[in-house]
């Protein structure tokens, strides 16, 4: 039917070097996720402050994550910050640009999920003698990532996903850039992204499966 | 203002890039919504079980990224099934292909939103399954499935930053194009996300509106 | 000892209290009744310095509640409060609500705290669910699951703001054992309660508030049977 010869051994070969990539795909969507949530509940806090200053900057950073391509984010994290002298590497460009994006989306899920958390929560901290710092971390804090569990399991599969824009700031050692690379020599597009689709595809799952296994280790409330 | 080298004509591949931006996007979400509704109605009216194969496929539009389904199209399409496509013929395809995945979990959803009982009320007196979708079900998943919407919408017209890799030449191209000969990206990077910001941020903020108001009542 | 002293307070426009002087002695237990809106629920969240007030002061054991210089904080750990509605923390066990500020506030060890919450939680019958979540508790065991949370803290007063009002009738009970109980031991306690029979059984005073205004304070028997403030005898018609 097709008078294309499909090389799939030649594409099977580069399999070890695509999975060394997958690894480091993991290891960035997991490092933006960490660095986004610390932010996202520093964002979260600043917004809560009541100080103008503050939520202003907050409020800065979800709106231009969310109403901005991430693409266009990793550029600027990549190149933007060039026009101050600021160089920073493919690899630190990815992570940064990823990690800004998910900040933004989080603390907006953040947001959503305090919504549902009654005052009375924090009164009823506050009554017992705790500080507001306190009854934020011990007890509207848990009840927040809780609510907020799934969105952050949906954003960690977007950041698995957003590791692919690194081919923007010539990033080549996560899957996606090892991909183009073997690409670029042999010219199997087709076979070799067609096994990366693969291997991301089974990295999504993963994510959703231990998510929900972990959820229901966690949460047992 | 700025002391810059950008001329009319730079300004002009600009304009030209988010009329592309533009122009793909509406593309993909019109073809892709029609799309999804379908793909959602039917999914609904099968069951998960019979809908699972579609399910599956559809799923995996939402589980690859976007870029490695561009460039896994056009390889496919035009090395080995060797059809003349241009790369904005395979960039709408793909991308609404990709808005009909994500819209056909909206419509789910929406139709799933409205009661049952609700449903059962209007086929006994008796509407027919076409009177109850349009007078029943049409109107009040709407109402769940418009800001989601919108917000898909929006996330198209961002995600099309991508097409790039099927050399279409849109907003972010044009302005990396810029960046490679004036060495201003600062200044470029700025213009762009401007662009991006100034129609989404208003949209997004009257999607969260309608959601507010449809919310409480 | 609790002095409170000509205190003003109003939430916009409305102003729900018009100067109330009170003063309740250790080990006083004093019910406070009146109807929706009299201010009464108001001033107990004052008194624990959760609400501002206008003017006027509150002292407890001489401490001004209200002023710049005072630990709120460190105040409310003598100030036990328990609201209306129970607000156990749905994330942590029964023991673990109640070991919470324990730990956080009093810098107890967690060894300690338990043993203290045991203690605490069998003390108001729920020696059985301490690893049990409040969400399998009835609406009755969460709000004494939130009195022994507020034991816990060793507190000098307990402040109680309609703790059965939104329960189901058939859970009332076991909470007012659980404050005739605490009564019983000397606790100094201020209830505001809709329960009248309850009022009459335990106060030492029972204090009427009308419109952000006490109209009337004494001892059950004569505010119960010779009611003097009219607008005090016609709630107490509607409430039989």
């Amino acid at each position: 039917m097709f008078n294309y010869n499909f090389r799939w051994n030649q594409a099977f070969n580069s399999l070890p070097q695509m999975l060394e990539g997958a690894l480091v795909t993991i290891e960035i969507a997991v490092l933006s996720m960490m660095i986004g949530i610390t932010v996202a509940i520093t964002l979260t806090v600043f917004r809560l402050s009541g100080n103008r200053f503050l939520s202003a900057i907050a409020t800065t950073w979800v709106e231009i994550a969310r109403n901005t391509p991430a693409l266009f984010q990793i550029y600027m994290v990549h190149f933007g910050l060039g026009g101050f002298g600021i160089h920073l590497s493919p690899y630190m460009s990815l992570l940064i640009g990823i990690a800004f994006n998910n900040a933004g989306y989080l603390a907006e899920n953040f947001r959503g999920a305090l919504k549902a958390i009654p005052d009375t929560q924090t009164r009823a901290a506050r009554s017992l003698g705790m500080s507001s710092g306190q009854a934020f971390t011990n007890v509207v804090m848990p009840q927040m990532l809780r609510i907020a569990f799934l969105p952050m399991t949906n954003q960690m599969v977007w950041a698995i996903l957003m590791t692919s824009l690194g081919a923007v700031v010539a990033m080549n050692t996560d899957l996606y850039g090892v991909t183009s690379e073997l690409n670029a020599r042999s010219f199997r597009t087709f076979e070799l992204f067609a096994i990366a689709a693969v291997i991301f595809y089974l990295l999504t799952k993963a994510i959703t499966l231990s998510a929900r296994l972990l959820a229901a280790r966690l949460f047992r409330y | 203002m700025f002391d810059t080298a950008l001329t009319v004509n730079d300004l002009i591949l600009l304009a030209k890039g988010a009329g592309m931006t533009l122009l793909v996007t509406a593309i993909s979400v019109f073809f892709g919504t029609i799309l999804g509704i379908v793909f959602g109605v039917v999914r609904y009216q099968i069951g998960p079980w019979w809908a699972a194969p579609m399910t599956f496929v559809l799923d995996i539009f939402r589980s690859i990224p976007l870029l490695i389904q561009l460039v896994l199209a056009n390889a496919f399409l035009t090395a080995v099934l060797k059809l003349k496509m241009s790369g904005f013929a395979v960039a709408c395809g793909v991308l609404s292909l990709y808005t009909a995945a994500y819209c056909a979990e909206i419509v789910r959803g929406g139709i799933e939103s409205v009661p049952l009982t609700l449903r059962r009320a209007a086929r006994s007196l008796g509407m027919s399954w076409g009177q109850d979708m349009r007078n029943i079900v049409l109107p009040l998943a709407t109402r769940v499935a418009l800001p989601s919407w919108i917000g898909l919408a929006l996330g198209v017209m961002k995600d099309s930053a991508l097409v790039y890799i099927v050399q279409v030449v849109e907003l972010l191209k044009s302005t990396q194009i810029l960046i490679t000969r004036l060495q201003e990206p600062l200044f470029l990077l700025m213009i762009c996300g401007m662009f991006y910001f100034v129609i989404s941020f208003p949209i997004a903020r009257f999607g969260g509106y309608l959601e507010k108001r449809w919310s409480n009542d | 000892m609790i002095e409170i002293e000509n205190v003003r307070k109003s939430f916009g426009p409305l102003e729900v209290l018009k100067g109330i002087n009170l003063t309740v002695p250790r080990g006083e237990v004093l019910t406070v009744i009146g109807g929706s809106g009299s201010g009464k629920s108001t001033l107990l969240t004052c008194i624990n310095g959760l609400e501002p007030i206008d003017s006027g002061k509150i002292l407890v054991d001489g401490i001004e509640v209200h002023a710049k210089s005072t630990d709120l904080n460190k105040l409310r750990q003598k100030i036990g409060i328990v609201f209306q509605q129970w607000n156990a923390f749905p994330h942590l066990t029964v023991l673990e609500n109640v070991m919470l500020a324990q730990v956080k506030v009093l810098k107890r060890s967690k060894a300690e705290a338990g043993a203290e919450a045991e203690k605490q939680l069998k003390h108001v019958g729920l020696g059985d669910k301490l690893s049990v979540y409040p969400s399998r508790l009835s609406g009755g065991q969460q709000q004494r699951m939130a009195i022994a949370r507020a034991l816990a803290m060793s507190p000098d007063y307990m402040l109680f703001d309609e703790v059965t009002s939104a329960l189901d009738p058939q859970l009332v009970g076991e909470v007012l054992d659980t404050l005739r109980m605490l009564a019983s031991e000397g606790m100094t306690m201020i209830c505001v309660t809709h329960e009248m029979k309850f009022a009459r059984e335990v106060s030492d005073r029972v204090a009427f508030f009308h419109k952000g205004v006490m109209a009337e304070i004494a001892p059950p028997e004569e505010l119960f049977d010779a009611p003097k403030d009219p607008e005090l005898r016609q709630f107490l018609a509607a409430t039989h």
